[in-house]
């Protein structure tokens, strides 16, 4: 069997259903076996799309990403994707190709060392030099990137060995000398979990931070047993957003930079402070030995080399997020925080998020409306800005998998092909890309992919003509000089119809909602709506970088004396019934 | 917290690329290295890579963690105090008049080195030892003017 053929094998065999890419001179072959075999190939516009949209793949469905490249320039464009991945520990195979070994380190036409350009970003990175390595190479690239922590696997395959032949042997078994993921570990320590059980039993005021760790280990349903069982609230990272509803009345809503005045206050207050699956990152943080300073600090994480990385803690748990917490379930009774959830319930009534309406539609409310229309049970995918955060703060996240957004490297312009993974992944669901003018237009050549399949991605682009997050940074930090901050104006319902998607400009705030819903409707291809929104508004409130949680910057106290409205969020009726019963 | 040398000992795979998987890392993550070496063990596919860090104890978990995190790393272990022998070897040309090279024949032989090789003007010597040892013979032959030296690392073993 041609090594082409013998990786086709192993993708079936691994289920692989769908793969994202570019076919060029050295993957050829790989593409036209492909082409014979029921994977479904997505052909992208750029290869930096092609990685995105695996991952944006993963994401939603929990599944490894599949993407391919060429060698070379190929190789180089998915770099940015791979490295989005791995900074968030998304399961991505990617498969690039390369020149044939025998001309491996000559300059050969094409030729890059993608090996050492992905070294730092991949979990894991093979280059195959003989046929018969191709299976076991795809059995263990796979097994890598969904076990233990999570990340993104490439694979380089020079040309010749996909053209030559060998034996299709394929390993059952996966058994690498140097990695054990924790969850294939037999027993997990009891002893560090039940010292945490015993932190939480003599905590007044605790606090659980969790990140997405609880959602690649599928751990929602036990993060919200320990939370009910032991009464404790829960505040998420973005990435964790969805790991718990933010209906439940034990929900804090996001921390950190952006994240709620009165979360990050809790977080300020509190005597324990238990991290599960979070690592710690400094938008969540701030100033690290002045974060959660009061608290002692529980931190579960299933990658060792996560904990006490920025933030020391107190006890330590390595483990696969959930089965420490089915054993720690097993452990914890109601702990005594009624005082403490009654400060909570004060503080939440008391600085509410909040915005002063404008002449122009505020970006704000455009996400309220997209937040209520979809009644929190869509797919969010957003680009990376004040619209990101706008859209974790004003979007009630209710579901794990929810929220598709590029924690770590912030990557602009991942929202519309991630949002394109997505939908592939979850074709009978509604997929938003919320995204920013600025995000949008580094990757918005796939709304020809997205047209091409006739996806019903919509795209709700808060155009303010700005690269916002830093034209607020500069007006903060930089005395208003606005340094290539301001874009051109772009028509994006011209640009959504040349595309072959319907386009929606939004000019007014009684049209905000008849758009979204008119996209909600719109089935048969993809909707782009423009929303013409306020340039100059700010993402409130603010941590400035290195500043404590109790220092924030556009508190309610500030934005009330200039006319703010506050914000409620919504709960649950059960809980707003028992909130009103005090 | 106290900045200290620490001597780790991993055993990787014998594959290519390996070396520059964990140089890589250690540079990515800011840690400080004193030295590295790597050579085969008495099983061919695995390596043995001695790295001695300048670390504090927090620093030193991290790195563990981190080289540990690396798939074709097999094992990590830090070498306690007093639990191992380590040992490198030293090569110095020295300057070396017809006086002076019987001399530094006597100080290598002190130190359990030999000359290596005897020029018109300079000889090279040749040691091994543990690095405490090879410092105090660095400084018997500064006098004589070192021209050249070369270290090549600690290489170390548990006992």
């Amino acid at each position: 069997m041609k090594g082409a053929q013998i990786l086709v094998e192993c993708l079936k065999r691994e289920g692989v259903a769908i793969a994202f890419g570019i076919p060029g001179g050295v993957n050829l072959p790989t593409f036209d076996a492909l082409h014979q075999s029921p994977i479904k190939v997505i052909l992208t516009v750029h290869e930096q799309g092609a990685a995105h949209m695996a991952d944006g793949y993963a994401r939603a469905s929990g599944k490894v990403g599949v993407c391919l490249a060429t060698s070379g320039p190929g190789a180089t464009n998915l770099v940015t994707g791979i490295a989005t991945a791995f900074m968030d520990s998304i399961p991505v195979v990617a498969i690039t190709g390369q020149v044939r070994t025998s001309v491996i380190g000559n300059d050969a036409f094409q030729e890059v060392d993608t090996i050492g350009i992905t070294r730092p970003v991949t979990k894991h990175s093979y280059l195959v030099k003989d046929p018969r390595d191709i299976a076991r190479v795809v059995r263990e690239a796979f097994y890598i990137a969904r076990t233990g922590r999570p990340g993104p696997v490439l694979i380089d395959l020079p040309v010749d060995t996909t053209i030559s032949e060998a034996d299709f042997i394929y390993p059952e078994q996966v058994s690498i000398r140097g990695y054990h993921p924790q969850e294939a570990a037999p027993t997990i320590q009891l002893e560090p979990i039940r010292r945490a059980a015993e932190a939480i039993a003599n905590s007044r005021k605790p606090v659980i931070y969790a990140g997405a760790g609880v959602i690649h280990a599928g751990a929602a349903a036990e993060l919200a047993e320990l939370a009910h069982k032991a009464r404790i609230p829960v505040t998420t990272s973005l990435l964790g957003l969805g790991g718990f509803p933010e209906t439940d009345l034990l929900s804090l809503g996001m921390l950190g930079m952006h994240g709620f005045e009165y979360t990050n206050y809790a977080v300020a207050q509190c005597d324990l402070l238990i991290g599960i699956g979070a690592r710690f990152d400094d938008r969540v943080t701030g100033k690290p030995d002045s974060f959660a300073r009061r608290a002692k600090k529980i931190h579960i994480d299933v990658d060792p080399s996560s904990i006490n990385k920025t933030v020391v803690v107190d006890y330590p748990v390595v483990g696969d997020v959930r089965q420490v917490l089915r054993e720690l379930n097993k452990l914890v009774g109601p702990v005594d925080t009624r005082e403490w959830l009654k400060t909570l319930a004060e503080m939440r009534e008391k600085y509410p998020l909040v915005y002063k309406e404008k002449a122009k539609v505020l970006p704000q409310y455009v996400v309220q409306q997209i937040s209520e229309a979809t009644r929190g049970n869509a797919v969010i995918a957003t680009g990376v800005g004040q619209h990101q955060m706008w859209a974790a703060q004003f979007y009630q996240f209710n579901k794990p998998r929810s929220i598709i957004t590029s924690g770590g490297l912030g990557t602009m312009g991942f929202g519309l092909p991630a949002a394109i993974g997505a939908q592939f992944a979850r074709p009978g669901e509604t997929v938003w890309d919320i995204d920013g003018d600025g995000s949008f237009q580094m990757t918005a050549q796939e709304l020809a992919t997205a047209a091409q399949h006739k996806l019903p991605v919509k795209v709700a682009i808060m155009n303010n003509q700005h690269h916002g997050m830093v034209r607020q940074w500069q007006d903060l930090f930089y005395e208003g000089r606005h340094a290539q901050s301001r874009l051109n104006p772009v028509d994006f319902v011209k640009l959504a119809e040349a595309n072959g998607c319907a386009g929606i400009r939004v000019e007014q705030k009684d049209q905000v909602r008849p758009a979204i819903e008119r996209a909600m409707k719109t089935t048969d291809r993809p909707t782009i709506v423009e929303f013409m929104v306020e340039p100059a508004e700010n993402c409130w409130p603010m941590i400035a970088p290195g500043k404590p949680h109790d220092q924030m910057l556009g508190t309610y106290e500030n934005l009330k004396q200039d006319g703010g409205i506050p914000q409620r969020r919504r709960l649950s009726e059960d809980d707003e019934a028992k909130l009103s019963l005090g | 917290m106290a900045s200290e040398r620490h001597t780790i000992s991993c055993l990787v795979e014998n594959h290519f690329g390996v070396l520059s998987r964990v140089s890589g890392l250690i540079s990515a993550r800011g840690f400080n290295i004193d030295s590295l070496t790597v050579s085969t063990t008495e099983d061919p596919t695995i390596s043995r890579m001695t790295i001695v860090v300048d670390a504090d104890a927090l620093k030193l978990e991290q790195v563990k963690h981190q080289l540990y995190r690396l798939i074709d790393v097999i094992d990590v272990q830090e070498l306690r105090e007093g639990a191992f022998i380590d040992r490198e070897l030293l090569l110095a040309r020295v300057n070396a008049n017809g006086a002076a090279r019987a001399e530094l024949e006597r100080v290598a032989s002190q130190f359990g080195g030999k000359l290596a090789d005897a020029g018109d003007r300079s000889v090279v010597i040749e040691a091994s030892g543990d690095t405490k040892t090879l410092d105090r013979l660095v400084e018997r032959l500064k006098p004589h003017g070192i021209t050249k030296l070369v270290r090549t690392g600690r290489v170390a073993l548990e006992k």
